[in-house]
């Protein structure tokens, strides 16, 4: 009888088991459907910064101060880019405590291309590769100890990025 | 369904070098398709690198990062058979998720 009453609680626990298992699946699913909310108003993302047309209104958007050219800065891009679809764009720098990495393309539709977190530990060195309309200049910048420091290249576009 | 994420994180010495090469169409939203109409924006908006379950770098991205993107950067901390887990999430909601080990 006792043994009876143990398997019995004992499949018991298991389906109790079972349930708490099946409830933390539902749970860590519903994230997943929250996703296209939390993507259009990811306040991660900064939208605002993407949405600027010019380059000056763009970097204001995501930093709220200005840059500072700064030989640092090594922003390495082609001087003709054959093909606007794909602009090959690196940038380096020797500052220290860098905390994010942008690239912007002054004539392109939205200026800010993409911008990088950079957290501690992780170099100060990334490459990409970027759509430009037109022919632009190509502009990096650095994020180092709450100062923005900037380089900039002109890079000359022989077939544009945007349906051309 | 195979991942849309290709990457490939080395470990040499102190530093792990991770390259990334993700499929997507990276639409703009300024492109006409051949029948004049407007191709809407469809772009990924961010895409994240954790190793070891802290995060090593994060990118915002607009519509101008060309199709296919491609992204490469280093940090230092990974070892090798760490893993290196590679999310991102685009303008409509989409997502994919992969996961790499550190060779």
């Amino acid at each position: 009888m006792i043994s009876t009453d143990n398997g019995f609680s004992a499949a018991r626990r298991l389906i109790l088991k079972g349930t708490a298992t099946v409830a933390l699946i539902g749970l860590g699913g519903v994230p997943f459907g929250a996703i296209p909310a939390l993507a259009a108003a990811n306040d991660k993302w900064p939208e605002d910064a993407f949405k600027q047309k010019g380059e000056a209104d763009a970097i204001k958007a995501l930093y709220g101060k200005t840059a500072e050219p700064s030989d640092k800065v090594r922003l390495d891009a082609p001087e003709i880019a054959e093909n606007g679809a794909v602009v090959p764009v690196s940038v380096a720098t020797t500052l220290d405590d860098v905390t994010s990495i942008s690239f912007l393309v002054a004539d392109n539709p939205n200026a800010l291309a993409a911008s990088y977190q950079i957290p501690p530990g992780t170099l100060p060195s990334v490459a990409n590769r970027l759509k430009m309309a037109k022919t632009s200049n190509v502009t990096a910048i650095v994020e180092a100890g709450g100062k923005l420091y900037s380089a900039t290249k002109e890079v000359k576009v022989t077939v544009g990025g945007c349906g051309g | 369904m195979a991942s849309t994420i290709r990457v490939r994180a080395t470990a040499n010495g102190d530093i792990t070098e991770v390259q990334a090469l993700i499929q997507h169409p990276m639409d703009s939203g300024f492109v006409k398709d051949a029948q004049g109409q407007i191709i809407p924006p469809h772009f990924i908006q961010q895409l994240t690198f954790e190793c070891n379950g802290k995060s090593v770098f994060v990118a915002d991205w607009g519509a101008a990062v060309s199709k296919d993107p491609y992204v490469k950067f280093s940090f230092k901390g990974g070892n090798r058979g760490d893993d290196l887990k590679i999310s991102w999430v685009d303008n409509k909601g989409a997502s994919d998720t992969t996961t790499a080990k550190i060779q």
